[in-house]
């Protein structure tokens, strides 16, 4: 039983520091320090213990966070990593990456600041690993059954481990060089090293799990190829297609999508050598965009040693408390200072981008800029407010469009639903039998707490269809939503 | 055409029609006995009974045909002189013939043919019929319903053909014995019931009031009707359906109360048949049941008193043994008087009250109380040798100066006379001649076998991963063993829960569940009281006798030769002593069954199972083994466990109806029990004793492990044995039973979604009222269960310990909840944002069960198609259905001063009704219109209700039971108890506050009718309403309930929050309201009763849908109370009891009450939503009001598109059944009751001190009263507070006399500034919740007697009281000044459990006290005079609550001045001999305080001293650290 009144005597949140900005921007290494076990112990005790635990329902992992809450509060991190791996296959990926909308679920969150969720989750897996509690588990028998999962996103990872722990023999394929997904090349190292990833894959690799990296399904290999060689497909190849902005100057020099940028510095991060990576050394750099990835570029632009670094977002700056239009226990959008906002550069808002701005080379030397107005409902440039900010690098972090489709329409017509994304029913089948569709492919680009969630589900309609039924469990359904009005 | 039994002829009971069912009816009653010592008889005695029979017509009832009564009686010897002069054929001897009445067809030419078989019966049975006599009724005096099934009434003569050694007939009870046959083959055989057929006494009994059974029976006004003796009783039942058989007294008893135990009493006696035997009964199997089907408890008792006393035994002996006192726990008993009863006890469990006896053989004449003692029982005795006795003093009039004793009948005592040797025999006399007839103890010591004293066995630890792998065959989650067994491990206790249950009942869920689930516990409300385990463990007991039982009829050694176990749960250790168990010659006494069957074989291999386990049971009885263990151990991957009650259950109704079933004693070791309802229904259903091994080993490991922490293993399993052991006590408790011998085999429980099929085979004998599941889908969900512990892949879940659970705290994985994020979301962001569609989108959601059923009200369909709709335009507007609408009754206290009053004020702004809950409320509260409770609560605690509360109540309404835990009791501890509670409660702050289980002034139905009469004139213009518990049998209760006056029956349902209770009640008791509401409902209409009361409901309310579906099966107003409280913040954290609430919804820590965000205006849009639509469903069935909705059941059906594999087997027809609509019946409230207030006698009293009344000056009355008159000065008091507000009037401004007896409630709430001054006596409850009012009682005018030795007033004196004065001269009853929170008494004496719970005020007893004194006592202070220590509660003495010290200087001076005034008032001999003695006497005083109580106003005055504020934050933290609270 949870301390009652832990929440009356602990009455703030206590979070690991981040080393100091000088120090980390020095590095690629993750910016926080080590943890305080009786720091975590204390912030878990500050967990209530609802009869009604609103985090466990806005996690879509279901992750039972009263449980191991309570385990960590008492010290037994071995029965807390069992609890979290209950519903978790990659706790080190959500502790370190996920927006937590378990905390803004968090039942203490409607009058006091929230119980440090994540913290409490990362240090768990910090813990097992460290202790060695993380062990392969392979199935006790095998089935006769075979699974090409394609994408090795989170998604496709948590498809397969769940799978491959069920006795069917799993390949998961992705067409870049090494498995990972946008974990592997779209994170910057500072907030998740690789070796985390390299750990958790090792356990699957032994647990039986194939990788076949450097494998394009569609073009090395046809759908229906794939579809022949394996009795069950998983499409989880996320939704990697940038937004644009398509205004004039778009053709200029110096002009690129976010991850175009970021995938080859985490390359060199690897220990690649990547002919002409884009830098942003000694450049004034202007990133479009607000979000997640936004603050990547931030980090790694300063890192690269960038002159200035500043961020246009088109919008209102958030508000730093949870909004009434967006009320307990949703996810709200508030003003964050991630660890890449503390390192530096500017932040503006109410911009409105019409333009960019080049020289006679056909490189950008600018952005002009107006001031947002919101009118009719829409966001428009207001007359007259238009300014230019020097710019040599421009990074376009607007978020995803949907997945890439061309070829699994053209070759087996699996095409788009109306909002973009591959269509699906709610169980994850396809127009194709054996055909499943899990993760941003499905869902569109969303958290990696989803992503894994899909990949638990999926993997448990899997095993049904092949084997008629299934004790995999299933945390969401294709449809489900977060908690919204 | 078959048959009807003894008790269906000449009755009206309606066939079972759709929820109604007969065999719930309950009575209760009066009773009197009149004999004399003077050895004549004559006809004085009889009229005596029956003038006494008369004074006690308010004990009795009628139904809705006002002329119709429920039964009244007397039972006389035989007046041998009047028939004698009356027959025209010749009778032997005085005492050589037995007479008795027949009831006959009322048809002359059946009569003839019945008449004809009697007589060749009586052939048969060695009688010779002498002749018959017509015997003279009037039946103009009866009622309609009572004439229309009256019998034709003739006497039989009979003498005996054999002739004794004197060469005469058989007389006495040689010839009873044969007419005894007679009568018995009579009933088995032709359906014919005698009242009595006896050489020695004769009953005179029928469907009439007390005051039509004379003129009725002409006979009994003739002067020669004579006897020395004679036993009356008046009957109230709980239906109006006219019975003759029924009314009392019986053979040789008459009973008021009920008894509990009667379930577990006729099975075992059933059982107990096959070894029956009596060498003077003759062969006994034509006479077979002894325990007549259909009968009444009442009758069933009779029926085995008489067996017992025909077959040897004195009266006396067997009622001692029948109706045991309290002696396990008695200190002070001779012990060969413990001997005689421990012997008794291993042939015979107790059959347990409430129960008042007065009986006789014709010479003695008796009355006892069994161990509780909770019906009232006065006597009185006079010189010239009459003895008078009744349920109150009072009923017949006799001349003080010649009483030489008053007394009252005590717990587990017994007052007997001799009228042949003319003389009283004290109980020491009689228990001493009965000790010592045989050599009890040593029969008892010689052949007893204790677990203790046998080898030990070497104990066994079980393997994390088999521990693992069973908790997952018997379908362990991780929540029971967080939630339920660590705690229990931990603390030996149950862990309490809040907020009630919104998780499907076992019935329409979708997931496997136990079948314990199956079962819901039944529970005492109105016809009986629930107990305190726990204060009053005194009276109650957990040892059984585990082994073969011998003929009943004689006694030995043998008798003896049980396992004696303490208590009922053991452990692996003693199971395995009781396995290795042998016979003298070494072969094994044990045998145990292998509870496990092939699980690939499904239902079919378990039902084989089953009958092959039976037939093995039967060869190891037939071979002489004495313990049978069914156990549920080893099972593997194809052996399956079978669930440990099925198995009991199958085996124990086996060997019952294979009579075998006393031959061996049953223990269940069983893996499957881990809460305390599960051990219950094992002892239930018949188990001696449980092992339930795996939970034990559960806590072994979790205290290896460490996740119960600072506990050694072998204390964790001893915490979990407690545990569940005192569970099971408070179980028993919730029933009203005291010992677990007579809980045992009891099946107190009822099924919800068990085929008939299943429990006839399995469950013989318990209710399940919807049918449902059977083997099938109960070896089903074995299946899943036991398949979960062998996985096809283990890795599929590779890091499940053991399922998540959910039932209790909300979880994805687990069952659904009917509140869970989604829908508290949704509904506070609609209320809070005024969204009307986001509230459709709430209550779409909570209604929509097409995926996952949670409710009953789930599978209901409107029949739209039977309707024509009309416009919503045409509905009656949302203002008019907003008045039918209540809020949950919550005090404050459980929830915050805020949460209260929003709930309050949003209430009296939409005109629906808001309740004060169990707890006061504060005078500038209730004062105010805008804030004020408009129902007032009256609980069982009584905190706060003062006059003042009554008098501004619009509602008042009387808790039985909560939904949530109906039959327990409930406590705010001590850190809730802060200053402003304290003040409302009128209790200290930081000292704990106890509602004690029962209300100390209900114990039975005729109780509940007086406290309504009580409440109904402490504020004639409130509405009284009876809070009741959905379960089986509500009905008949409901109907009892109506006839006791009340306005309004609020039905809740089982479901309902609370702010605390253990898991089991919240979970496992009563039923859904959508059956309770039903029952209630359609009951009423059986009985016509439908029109004088508003049926309520409440219980999970939570939309629109649900208020419709409640209109239509009968209701008028709709309760909500958790969906008010969300809407103000509340977000089901369920912590209600750690007062850590982080909304501040339901707590009292100031910091936290600063989190409440909810608003009045919040809670009005709630409601104004619900009501909207309401309105529209309305429309779509056209109806323009609520009003014409209300019953309209046929309207509903079930939803066909609503099953699931479980719901399929359900019958819910029963709950929409409308058979019972007929015409001119009306189907919802019609008319009010007629609460008689122009009779009552206040209303003189009112006329002659007008002018106190008007202008405040002082007046006095002087006017004589009897018995009838009860709550004098109640309605009066209510005048005065009306006009005078909370402090009444200057004191002595109305100061009234009188003289005589008073009735019932003298002085109930009276106020300020009244003095009653009785000369006489008075009855049970004077000074009930006195609100500073001054009563005086003294013994009449011309009386010799020692007051301080004879008893003058009755039981449960100054119950509730708060403030005023009361100066008895005299003895009192039992729990004198119970949960007095104020007022100061002095009597002279007090029986058990004097100032029981009292929180405040003084008490002087200046004599000797009961038993248990101060338990609960948790403030106020009370000087006694010599008072025993080891009559103090136990407990409370030995852990230091209670302390006791002599008097301090300030006491003395106390003490000193009290007696002075109780001389002034009451001129006591008494208190004059003590004031003589001065300083001696004052030494010899003790003076008792609860410790913290005393800590507390320490605290306070040094506070006070220091300057501080007393109620601040630094006070209460040193308050808090002085109690530990």
């Amino acid at each position: 039983m949870a301390n009652p009144r832990g929440f009356l005597e602990v009455t703030q949140r206590e979070l690991p520091s981040r080393r100091p900005v000088e120090v980390r921007i020095g590095d690629w290494r993750e910016v926080y320090g080590p943890r305080d076990p009786e720091v975590l112990k204390r912030q878990a005790g500050r967990c209530m213990d609802c009869g009604v635990p609103f985090c466990h329902h806005g996690c879509p992992l279901g992750n039972l966070i009263p449980e191991w809450n309570d385990l960590v509060r008492k010290g037994d991190g071995r029965a807390a990593i069992e609890r979290l791996h209950e519903t978790n296959n990659f706790p080190e990926f959500t502790g370190k990456l996920c927006p937590a909308p378990c905390e803004s679920a968090c039942v203490l969150g409607i009058n006091q600041p929230s119980v440090t969720i994540k913290q409490v989750e990362a240090s768990i897996i910090e813990q097992a690993w460290a202790n060695g509690w993380v062990t392969p588990l392979p199935p006790s028998r095998v089935t006769d059954k075979t699974v090409a999962v394609v994408g090795s996103g989170p998604a496709g990872l948590a498809a397969a481990q769940q799978l491959t722990r069920v006795g069917h023999t799993v390949a998961v394929f992705e067409r870049d060089d090494r498995i990972g997904g946008l974990l592997r090349y779209g994170i910057p190292d500072f907030k998740m090293e690789k070796h985390h990833l390299d750990q958790r894959l090792a356990q699957m690799q032994a647990e039986g799990t194939r990788f076949r990296a450097g494998v394009n399904i569609g073009v090395d290999i046809t759908w229906p190829e794939l579809i022949e060689r394996y009795d069950a497909v998983v499409v989880a190849t996320g939704a990697p297609k940038p937004r644009d902005l398509t205004i004039p100057g778009r053709d200029l020099l110096g002009i690129h999508y976010a991850m175009d940028y970021l995938v080859p510095s985490n390359r060199v991060q690897a220990g690649d050598s990547v002919e002409g990576q884009i830098t942003a050394e000694g450049k004034h750099v202007v990133i479009l965009g607000g979000g997640d990835t936004g603050a990547d570029c931030i980090g790694t632009a300063h890192r690269q040693h960038a002159a200035s670094v500043t961020t246009l977002a088109i919008g209102y700056q958030p508000p730093s408390e949870r909004p009434e239009s967006q009320p307990w226990p949703m996810d709200p959008t508030v003003f964050e200072v991630q660890s890449a906002h503390e390192e530096g550069g500017e932040r503006v808002y109410l911009a409105s981008t019409v333009e960019f701005v080049g020289n006679a080379a056909g490189e950008v030397t600018g952005l002009k800029v107006a001031e947002t107005e919101y009118r009719d409902g829409g966001r428009f440039p207001k007359p007259g407010t238009e300014h230019v900010i020097p710019a040599d690098l421009v990074l376009l972090s607007l978020g995803y469009t949907g997945p890439d489709y061309t070829d699994l329409q053209s070759q087996i017509g699996v095409g788009l639903d109306g909002r973009g994304n591959l269509k699906r029913s709610d169980d994850y089948t396809t127009s194709v039998p054996g055909v499943f569709v899990a993760g941003d492919a499905g869902r569109g680009a969303s958290l990696i707490v989803w992503a894994i969630a899909e990949g638990r589900a999926v993997a448990s309609e899997v095993d049904r269809f092949l084997q008629g039924d299934t004790d995999l469990p299933a945390p969401v359904r294709a449809s489900d939503q977060p908690i919204s009005i | 055409m078959t048959m009807k039994g003894p008790f269906e002829r000449h009755s009206a009971f309606p066939a079972p029609t759709g929820l109604y069912n007969a065999a719930y009816e309950r009575d209760a009653c009066g009773l009197a006995m009149v004999a004399t010592l003077r050895g004549t008889p004559g006809h004085d005695i009889v009229d005596g009974a029956l003038r006494a029979l008369r004074n006690l017509e308010h004990r009795g009832a009628v139904g809705s045909d006002a002329g119709t009564g429920d039964g009244a009686g007397i039972i006389t010897q035989i007046p041998d002189r009047f028939f004698r002069e009356e027959v025209s054929f010749e009778l032997p001897e005085k005492g050589r013939y037995a007479v008795g009445i027949a009831f006959l067809s009322a048809d002359s030419a059946e009569r003839i043919a019945e008449k004809r078989s009697v007589e060749g019966i009586a052939r048969e049975e060695d009688l010779e019929v002498l002749g018959w006599r017509v015997v003279p009724t009037r039946e103009e005096e009866i009622g309609d319903l009572a004439r229309e099934t009256m019998p034709g009434f003739e006497q039989l003569f009979v003498r005996s053909h054999s002739r004794g050694e004197d060469g005469l007939g058989l007389g006495g009870i040689a010839l009873d014995r044969l007419t005894f046959r007679l009568r018995k083959r009579a009933e088995r055989e032709l359906g014919i019931y005698f009242p009595s057929l006896s050489a020695r006494t004769i009953v005179y009994k029928g469907m009439v009031t007390t005051l039509q059974l004379e003129p009725f029976y002409p006979d009994l006004s003739d002067e020669r009707f004579e006897s020395t003796l004679a036993l009356v009783h008046s009957r109230y039942s709980t239906n109006t359906f006219p019975s003759w058989p029924l009314a009392q007294p019986f053979r040789r008893l008459a009973h008021n109360g009920e008894i509990n135990t009667i379930r577990a009493n006729r099975n075992w006696m059933h059982a107990r048949q096959s070894q029956l035997s009596s060498p003077v009964l003759g062969d006994l199997r034509p006479l077979f049941p002894i325990v007549t089907e259909g009968a009444s408890d009442s009758a069933s008792l009779d029926e085995v008193v008489e067996l017992l006393e025909l077959a040897g035994r004195s009266l006396p002996h067997a009622i001692m043994m029948l109706v045991p006192e309290a002696w396990e726990n008695q200190l002070d008993m001779d012990p060969a008087v413990k001997d005689f009863y421990e012997y008794h006890s291993r042939m015979m469990e107790p059959w347990d009250g409430p129960a008042a006896l007065v009986f006789t053989d014709g010479s003695l004449v008796g009355a006892t109380l069994d161990r509780n003692g909770l019906r009232p029982g006065r006597f009185v005795i006079t010189s010239d040798g009459l003895i008078i006795l009744g349920s109150e003093i009072g009923v017949l009039d006799v001349d003080p100066a010649t009483v030489v004793r008053k007394g009252r009948l005590r717990p587990g005592s017994m007052l007997l006379a001799d009228t042949v040797e003319g003389r009283i025999i004290e109980a020491e006399e009689l228990k001493s001649s009965l000790a010592n007839m045989e050599p009890w103890g040593e029969w008892v010591r010689e052949a007893e076998i204790h677990l203790e004293k046998l080898p030990e066995r070497e104990h066994i630890i079980a393997t994390p991963q088999s521990i693992n792998r069973r908790q997952r065959t018997f379908g362990y989650t991780e929540e029971e063993v967080r939630i339920l067994l660590t705690p229990m491990g931990q603390t030996g206790t149950e862990p309490l829960g809040a907020m009630g249950s919104d998780t499907p009942i076992a019935a329409i869920s979708e997931r496997p569940r136990l079948l314990f689930d199956y079962f819901a516990q039944q529970f005492a409300q109105v016809t009986n009281p629930p107990l305190d385990s726990i204060r009053e463990q005194v009276v109650t007991s957990m040892t059984t006798g585990l082994g073969p039982e011998g003929n009943l009829l004689e006694a030995g050694r043998d008798h003896a030769r049980q396992v004696v176990l303490e208590f009922p749960v053991i452990d692996n250790d003693e199971l395995a002593k009781i396995g290795h168990l042998r016979h003298p010659n070494a072969s094994a006494a044990s045998h145990t069954l292998s509870g496990l069957y092939a699980v690939n074989r499904g239902h079919e291999g378990l039902r084989e199972r089953l009958d092959e386990l039976c037939r093995e049971a039967d060869a190891a009885v037939d071979k002489g083994v004495r313990f049978l263990i069914l156990s549920d151990r080893h099972s593997t991957v194809d052996l399956a466990p079978i669930p440990s009650l099925l198995l009991l259950s199958a085996v124990h109704h086996h060997l019952i109806r294979g009579h075998k079933r006393m031959r061996v004693g049953l223990v269940v070791e069983a893996g499957d029990v881990r809460e305390v309802h599960h051990a219950a229904l094992l002892i239930g259903f018949g188990a001696s004793a449980l092992n339930p091994y795996l939970a034990m080993e559960t806590v072994e490991q979790l205290a290896r492990n460490g996740e119960i922490v600072g506990v050694e293993p072998e204390k964790a399993v001893r915490n979990v044995i407690t545990a569940l052991g005192k569970g099971v006590l408070k179980i028993m408790s919730k029933m009203g039973i005291s010992t677990v011998a007579s809980y045992a085999g009891a099946q107190a429980f009822e099924a919800v979604g068990l085929s008939q099929e299943l429990i006839d085979e399995y469950f013989t004998g318990t209710t399940s009222i919807l049918g449902g599941v059977g083997l099938e889908i109960i070896e089903e969900e074995n299946r899943q269960r036991h398949e979960l512990a062998y996985p096809a892949e283990i890795n599929a879940k590779p890091h499940e310990r053991l399922p998540v659970g959910g039932e209790y705290q909300w979880r994805r994985e687990g069952p659904p909840h009917l509140f869970n994020p989604e829908t508290v979301f949704l509904l506070q962001h609609a209320t809070r944002q005024k969204r009307f569609d986001i509230f459709r989108k709430y209550t779409k959601t909570v209604d929509d069960q097409t995926e996952e059923l949670m409710t009953l009200r789930g599978l209901f369909r409107l029949r739209t198609e039977d309707r024509t709709p009309i416009s919503i335009d045409e509905v009656e507007p949302v203002e008019s259905i907003l008045k039918r609408f209540n809020s949950g009754a919550m005090s404050m206290g459980a929830i915050s001063p805020e949460m209260h009053e929003t709930l309050a004020i949003a209430m009296n702004r939409i005109g629906g009704l808001s309740n004060t809950g169990e707890g006061g409320e504060s005078p500038e509260r209730l004062l105010n219109p805008e804030t004020r409770s408009r129902i007032k609560q009256v609980a069982s605690g009584r905190f706060g209700v003062t006059s003042l509360y009554l008098t501004h109540a619009t509602d008042i309404q009387i808790k039985m039971a909560q939904g949530a835990k109906p039959g327990e009791g409930g406590q705010l501890p001590a850190n809730k108890v802060y200053p402003w509670i304290a003040r409302l409660r009128h209790g200290t702050p930081g000292v704990g506050l106890i509602s004690p289980p029962p209300h100390h002034d209900i114990y039975s139905i005729e109780d509940l009718k007086q406290l309504i009469f009580d409440l109904k004139r402490a504020n004639p213009a409130a509405n009284i309403h009876v809070k009741l518990v959905s379960q089986s049998g509500i009905g008949a209760v409901a109907a009892g309930v109506a006839k006791a006056k009340a306005d309004v029956i609020l039905v809740s349902g089982h479901d309902g929050g609370t702010g605390a209770s253990p898991l089991n009640s919240l979970k496992h008791a009563g039923t859904p309201w959508e059956i309770g509401l039903a029952e209630a409902q359609q009951t009423l209409m059986l009985n016509n009763m439908r029109g004088r009361v508003s049926l309520h409901v409440d219980g999970q309310m939570k939309t629109g849908r649900d208020v419709i579906i409640a209109a239509l099966l009968g209701a008028e107003g709709y309760g909500f109370a958790t969906a008010p409280m969300v809407v103000s913040g509340c977000i089901l954290m369920r912590v209600c009891h750690l007062d850590t609430c982080p909304v501040g919804v339901a707590t009292q820590n100031p910091e936290l009450r600063k989190r409440f965000t909810g608003q009045p205006e919040f809670v009005q849009t709630f409601f104004e939503y619900i009501a909207e639509e309401v309105r529209e469903y309305l429309a779509q069935l056209g109806f323009r009001s609520l009003d014409e909705a209300i019953g309209q059941a046929h309207l509903l059906d079930v939803d066909k598109a609503v099953t699931h594999w479980k719901s399929e087997g359900l019958e819910l027809e029963p709950i929409l059944s409308t058979e019972a609509l007929r015409p001119g019946v009306a189907i919802r409230q019609a008319e009010g009751q007629d609460h008689e207030l122009a009779e009552h006698f206040d209303n003189q009293l009112r006329e002659l001190v007008k002018p106190a009344l008007e202008t405040g000056q002082p007046v006095s009355v002087d006017l004589p009263i009897r018995n009838t008159e009860r709550a004098v000065g109640t309605m009066l008091g209510n005048d005065v507070t009306l006009g005078y507000g909370e402090d009444g009037l200057a004191s002595g401004t109305i100061d009234i006399t009188l003289r005589g007896t008073a009735g019932q409630s003298l002085g109930a709430f009276m106020p300020g500034g009244i003095t009653l001054r009785l000369f006489g006596d008075a009855n049970d409850y004077v000074g009930k919740g006195l609100s500073g009012g001054q009563i005086v009682i003294k013994p009449a005018e011309g009386s010799v007697y020692a007051p301080e030795r004879n008893v003058i007033a009755g039981n449960v004196i100054g119950y509730g009281a708060t403030s005023g004065t009361m100066f008895i001269s005299g003895v009192v009853g039992e729990r004198f000044l119970v949960r007095n929170s104020g007022a100061t008494a002095v009597v002279e004496g007090a029986g058990d459990h004097a100032l029981e719970y009292m929180t405040g005020g003084l008490a002087v007893i200046l004599g000797e006290t009961g038993r248990n004194v101060a338990a609960g006592m948790s403030g106020g202070t009370a000087y006694i005079y010599r008072l025993r220590s080891e009559r103090v509660n136990r407990e409370a003495l030995s852990s230091g609550e209670i302390e006791l010290s002599p008097l301090d200087s300030s006491g003395r001076e106390i003490v000193r001045v009290l007696l002075i005034r109780h001389l002034e008032e009451t001129d006591s001999p008494l208190a004059a001999r003590l004031i003589e003695l001065g300083d001696a006497a004052l030494d010899d005083f003790v003076m008792v305080t609860p410790r913290d109580y005393k800590a507390v106003l320490n605290t306070r005055d040094e506070a006070l001293a220091q300057g501080l504020d007393p109620d601040g934050e630094e006070v209460w933290s040193r308050i808090l650290e002085v109690t530990g609270g």
